[in-house]
């Protein structure tokens, strides 16, 4: 088997051999899984890194996602994107684990009470515009180590929604919980986002 | 719609995901509250700029146990 180099893909994008590779990969072929593995191995690690917050428990859950996937490929039936199918096995992957280190931690469908956080509290423009302020890959840094920063309940739901852009129904699909669940946590983790950005692009501008 | 309303629909808003009436009344609070118009954009800006994050490529390390364990696997166990 090969190891090619694989090269970034948009999760909305699906290369039109896709369907062909995965029917491959289903019929034995192991080069043809190995292949889908390369497409999106750096993705599935962003995201259980970003679940887990823990290098050692990514790699184990992105391992043993990729190894589920294999072992399962014949329970795939084309019903939903290959990829978004691969993200619901390696947030599991991934949910176990952090569960594992933090018990009783966190909920991700327990009613969150009250709306008294919500509120903003930087209302400072963005002038000038990050783009002007920062590089690209600096931006990605400084947005990746806010996203950490968010408690576990608002980051994982914020990762599948608008980092592996999973619908609201999917994210929902993929953490076993109910629509409203995962709209408060996106409402709360979007607005905890805003709030850190702003203060940091604030700060920078005075720099 | 006050400013709070805004802020609880703020991301079902930016996700089209409002019911024509609400998205509406929310719009016409926008048109006269700058707070609330730029706390939407931000958060869209927010998002965008999540959205377009790329991952880092996964270390070679990590990539190369990652293959062999899934070559041990699939030698072992052809499906």
């Amino acid at each position: 088997m090969t190891t090619p180099k694989p090269h970034p893909l948009p999760s909305s994008v699906v290369r039109d051999d896709e369907p062909l590779l995965v029917a491959s990969a289903r019929s034995g072929n192991a080069s043809a899984f190995e292949e889908l593995v390369g497409r999106y191995e750096d993705k599935i690690f962003r995201l259980t890194s970003n679940i887990t917050g823990n290098r050692e428990d990514a790699e184990d859950a992105m391992q043993d996602a990729f190894l589920k996937a294999y072992a399962h490929l014949k329970d795939f039936h084309g019903e939903s994107r290959f990829y978004t199918w691969l993200v619901r096995i390696a947030a599991n992957e991934a949910l176990m684990r952090l569960r594992k280190r933090r018990p009783n931690h966190f909920s991700l469908d327990q009613p969150i009470a009250g709306d008294s956080d919500l509120m903003p509290r930087e209302l400072d423009e963005w002038r000038p515009n990050p783009e002007q302020l920062y590089a690209k890959s600096e931006i990605d840094k400084i947005v990746s180590s806010f996203v950490d920063q968010l408690e576990d309940e608002y980051r994982i739901v914020l990762v599948l929604r608008d980092v592996e852009e999973l619908s609201t129904q999917e994210t929902a699909d993929a953490l076993g919980i109910s629509l409203s669940a995962v709209k408060s946590r996106l409402l709360r983790a979007r607005l905890k986002l805003r709030e850190k950005l702003s203060r940091h692009f604030r700060q920078g501008a005075l720099n | 719609m006050n400013c709070k309303g805004v802020i609880r629909e703020i991301s079902n808003y930016i996700d089209g995901d409002l019911d024509p009436v609400v998205k509406q009344e929310l719009e016409r609070h926008l048109e006269h509250c700058e707070d609330c118009t730029m706390i939407v954009d931000q958060t869209r800006k927010s998002i965008e700029i999540l959205c377009d994050s790329r991952p880092v490529s996964l270390p070679t390390d990590v990539r190369d146990r990652l293959h062999t364990q899934l070559r041990r696997k699939i030698n072992h166990d052809p499906s």
